[in-house]
């Protein structure tokens, strides 16, 4: 059997859900843990399996196709380094669980969300992808029972979601490019400003980052599931006016959660207001759908989701030794665990652009994209980007420096945290000083997405062939 | 080998390489949690800027020698999108040379003098961590081609003086003055990153010889128009003056003082703090190119010059002392530059950089020294009488440091805070309202500090 003769793809999505059964079946906290990291580690392997299969231009066995007559969970250069991406976030997050968190971290709802989430990011096939996401909802609520949180907010805002979500999918659907598809279109931009979290109804995501388990909270949302469903469900077919919108609502969101997550007194209510901020750089890119914009949005979704990964991994890494980390007075804590304030600093950085990183290109682009499209955009990203550098600063500041306190209980990282923290800093570092690979692939899918959209969308501008 | 060869292929990457390297393994280790032998640490920083120093020199010889006054050296496009491109270029000619000369003397000199200085500080590895970083910043700050790369050194610059003016962590006042650098820092970021998109897109790249013109150091001729070099060059004074505490950002400079007495010398006496002015050197075409910019940069180098005299003379603490009176020479060195005298403004720098690195390094023992004095002569030394010919309103002013802090933190800073702040207590009402009653949040709004 050859590497072409394997449904890599397939395999990958599937193994988590065995995962989920089996460790379902474990009690003790500590093996089904093991048997997680190994399930998300197999997983990881597949998923990149599949995606060197993909790139270097295999021709890849696709067991669907041969059950189905067409293969709906497949691979393009989009969800290509994707799979592997959300994937790795499932496995880092996994692995750096302390024993203190085991008993919380629900593997087998971490696996069963794996596995919907790598067939979203797999899907190209609308109706399925629809479903998938309306899907994707369902562990949280879980997860805020577990945990005996109160659900109502999460679920008025995406019951809301699903309604829009299934109602503009079916009106696009239905009406094709008939008088409801401008209704449709709004029904879906509005139902991925609800799934991104974008200002005003950004509170079930402060509200879950807020009450869910740490680990769970970051999976959830980092690997920005909602602009993907923008890219594959709205951006091809919508008019102008929409994405015109959506980097409206994503200018005013970042900004507006830059400013708040400066003020915040709590790590979590921070770390929300931050990722809020930087999750709605990326979909600005949408907006401005020139090439450079989108190529440099495609690329800071990656950055983001995997800086952002290890900037959540590194605060949860501090609840698990003080508790929820409180930010009206300072911890020192820099003296008792130098290398997580190092961490911390670096990834937090890196989130924001910092050069070196590998956000610095994305950002560059993306604000080169929004200066040449309109000067106030651009604007509106730099200022988000400084106030959320001073974010990062000010909260290192708060925990890793002042008076130390005394105590006899060894904050140091742990081997499985610290092989977690560093394979996010060197991907995020190495990925900084080698950006043209990545940001070469997210060019051409933007090249490819913009020439969809011109054949689609009538008066759509088509991307330059470059100079 | 030829002298072109010698100078593109050796010395070039080695004043680059020399701090990077240096930064890199110090880092590294740092971050796998490895502490490293202070005599270790002190021979590696030496060596690297020892190893870069002499680099450095080396190729100004050779230019010398070679008559050359532009040496550029291009490591590749590091991104080449159909429409985009980044290259990463560095230029050694009559500008950054010194520069780095100075950066290398005066980061080793540092270094030489920390050693014993900080001998058994808790924070001895994490300052020289810091230290290398700033060199790298420095070197490739002045050493940049393009304006990304500018950026690049500009942004480590900054990140190591904040964090090093809160190298004493255990007390909250240098984190606080820390983080006060580095707000005002951000801000000059943006300007700077917004100037570098302008001139990427105004150009096609961010490349100074194609946006400042193609001939050496201070003779190029920018293709921008009146207009247009108004509005970059805007942006980079804006840029500069948040580096180099020129007025309105007065403000920090006495506050970094926080720091240890090596990094105040070198950051706030010697190189950090003229950043802005090379700056402005290095962009200097586009000043030639509107005279509106000129009579700016003269303006605000003229009147941070008398504030930091004014403020200076009621200061009672030597390093604040000294820091005023750094400042004051900075802004002379701004307007030298907005009159067009772009060489002497140069001498001017080198020249002040290292008297005050003298003087930051000396101030320590001086106060000792003045201590043994009074001990041995059995009375007080005679004051000196500080800012008393000034007017009470004048003395005020001066005491108060031109209520600039005040005045940033009234406009600016109070009631940016009070509208977030107001956000999310609305923001809290509501979030309770829907997730019902009962529910709590799990964390207070309290005050912000």
């Amino acid at each position: 059997m050859t590497a072409s003769e394997i449904p890599w793809v397939e395999l990958a999505i599937s193994l988590p859900l065995i995962g989920a059964v089996v460790t379902g079946r474990i009690r003790d906290p500590r093996r089904a843990f093991q048997a997680g990291v190994a399930f998300t580690g197999l997983t990881l392997a597949l998923s990149i399996a599949a995606m060197i299969v993909f790139f270097t231009g295999t021709p890849y066995y696709s067991l669907q196709e041969r059950l189905l007559g067409s293969a709906m969970f497949r691979l393009d250069e989009l969800n290509a380094p994707l799979l592997p991406l959300v994937a790795l976030l499932h496995f880092l997050t996994c692995v750096a669980t302390p024993r203190s968190k085991m008993r919380r971290f629900s593997v087998g709802w971490s696996l069963t969300s794996e596995s919907i989430r790598l067939a979203i990011f797999a899907c190209q096939y609308p109706p399925l992808l629809l479903a998938l996401l309306v899907l994707c909802v369902l562990p949280p609520v879980m997860e805020l029972r577990n945990r005996r949180e109160p659900v109502r907010a999460y679920a008025i805002h995406m019951a809301l979601f699903v309604v829009l979500l299934i109602g503009g999918g079916a009106g696009l659907q239905l009406s094709g490019k008939g008088a409801f598809a401008g209704w449709a279109s709004a029904a879906m931009m509005l139902a991925i400003l609800l799934r991104c979290g974008m200002a005003p109804t950004h509170t079930w995501l402060i509200d879950w980052l807020e009450r869910a388990s740490f680990g769970n909270a970051i999976l959830f949302v980092t690997p920005l599931t909602g602009m993907y469903a923008a890219v594959r469900l709205v951006l091809p077919v919508a008019p102008d006016w929409v994405l015109n919108t959506i980097g409206l609502a994503s200018l005013v969101t970042t900004v507006y959660a830059a400013g708040m997550a400066l003020i915040q007194n709590d790590a979590r209510r921070f770390f929300a207001y931050f990722f809020l901020s930087q999750a709605s750089i990326v979909l600005i890119g949408l907006e401005l759908h020139t090439p450079a914009a989108l190529a440099g949005s495609l690329s800071m979704w990656i950055s983001s989701s995997l800086s952002l990964t290890g900037f959540g991994l590194t605060l949860r890494a501090l609840e698990a030794r003080i508790g929820r980390v409180d930010l009206t007075r300072f911890h020192g804590l820099y003296r008792r665990t130098p290398s997580l304030a190092i961490a911390f600093m670096i990834t937090g950085l890196a989130c924001v652009g910092f050069p070196g990183t590998l956000g610095f290109v994305a950002a560059e682009l993306i604000v080169d994209g929004a200066v040449v499209a309109d000067p106030v955009v651009g604007l509106g990203v730099v200022l988000a980007t400084a106030l959320n550098g001073m974010a990062v600063v000010r909260v290192y500041l708060l925990l890793f420096t002042g008076a130390d306190e005394p105590s006899t209980l060894s904050l140091i990282m742990g081997p499985r945290e610290r092989f977690a923290i560093l394979t996010v800093l060197a991907l995020v570092i190495g990925g900084g000083l080698y950006p043209m690979p990545g940001v070469a692939s997210r060019d051409r899918v933007a090249r490819t997405i913009l020439a969809e959209r011109a054949v689609t969308v009538p008066g759509a501008a088509v991307p330059a062939a470059g100079h | 080998m030829n002298i072109e060869s010698l100078m593109t292929d050796v010395c070039g990457p080695l004043v680059l390489l020399a701090p990077t390297v240096l930064f890199a393994i110090l880092g590294g280790l740092t971050l796998t949690g490895r502490p490293l032998p202070e005599k270790l640490i002190n021979r590696m920083c030496i060596s690297a800027g020892s190893l870069g120093f002499v680099a450095s020199l080396l190729m100004l010889g050779l230019m010398l020698a070679g008559h050359s006054r532009h040496v550029a050296i291009e490591f590749g496009e590091w991104i080449h999108l159909p429409n985009f491109h980044l290259n990463v270029k560095f230029v050694f000619d009559r500008l950054s040379v010194p520069l780095a000369i100075l950066s290398f003397l005066l980061c080793s000199t540092i270094g030489s003098f920390a050693t014993r200085y900080l001998h058994r500080e808790p924070g001895y590895q994490r300052f020289f961590v810091l230290l290398s970083l700033f060199m790298a910043g420095m070197v490739i700050a002045s050493v940049a081609g393009t304006v990304e790369t500018l950026f690049t050194g500009w942004e480590f610059v900054g990140l190591s003086s904040a964090l090093l003016v809160a190298f004493f962590q255990e007390r909250p006042a240098p984190a606080r003055n820390a983080f006060r650098v580095w707000v005002v820092y951000r801000i000059s970021d943006a300007a700077l990153l917004l100037a570098a998109v302008a001139l990427h897109h105004l150009t096609g790249e961010g490349d100074f010889d194609r946006a400042l013109g193609g001939g050496p150091w201070p003779e190029g001729v920018t293709p921008l128009s009146a207009y247009n070099s108004l509005i970059v060059g805007s942006l980079l004074l804006f840029a500069a003056a948040g580096k180099s505490a020129l007025v309105p950002f007065s403000g920090w400079l006495p506050r970094a003082m926080e720091g240890p007495t090596p990094s105040s010398a070198v950051f706030y006496g010697a190189l950090s703090v003229h950043l802005g002015a090379f700056l402005l050197l290095r962009v200097s075409p586009l000043l030639d190119q509107s005279l509106i910019l000129c009579v700016l940069v003269t303006a605000l180098g003229l009147a941070t010059s008398v504030y930091a005299y004014l403020a200076g003379a009621v200061q009672t603490d030597i390093k604040s002392a000294l820091s005023f009176a750094s400042l004051s020479q900075v802004g002379l060195i701004v307007a030298e530059i907005g009159v067009g005298f772009r060489y002497l403004a140069l001498i001017h720098l080198l020249g002040h950089a290292c008297l005050r690195t003298l003087q930051f390094l000396r101030a320590p023992s001086l106060l000792a020294d003045f201590n043994s004095l009074e001990n041995a002569i059995g009375q007080r030394l005679p004051s000196v009488d500080r800012g008393r010919w000034l007017s009470t309103r004048a003395y005020r002013f001066a005491l108060a440091r031109g209520f600039l802090d005040a005045l940033l933190l009234r406009l600016v800073v109070t009631p940016f805070v009070q509208t977030f702040r107001w956000c999310d207590r609305q923001e809290r009402r509501w979030a309770a309202w829907l997730a019902g009653p009962g529910a709590e949040s799990r964390s207070k709004p309290e005050e912000w500090s």
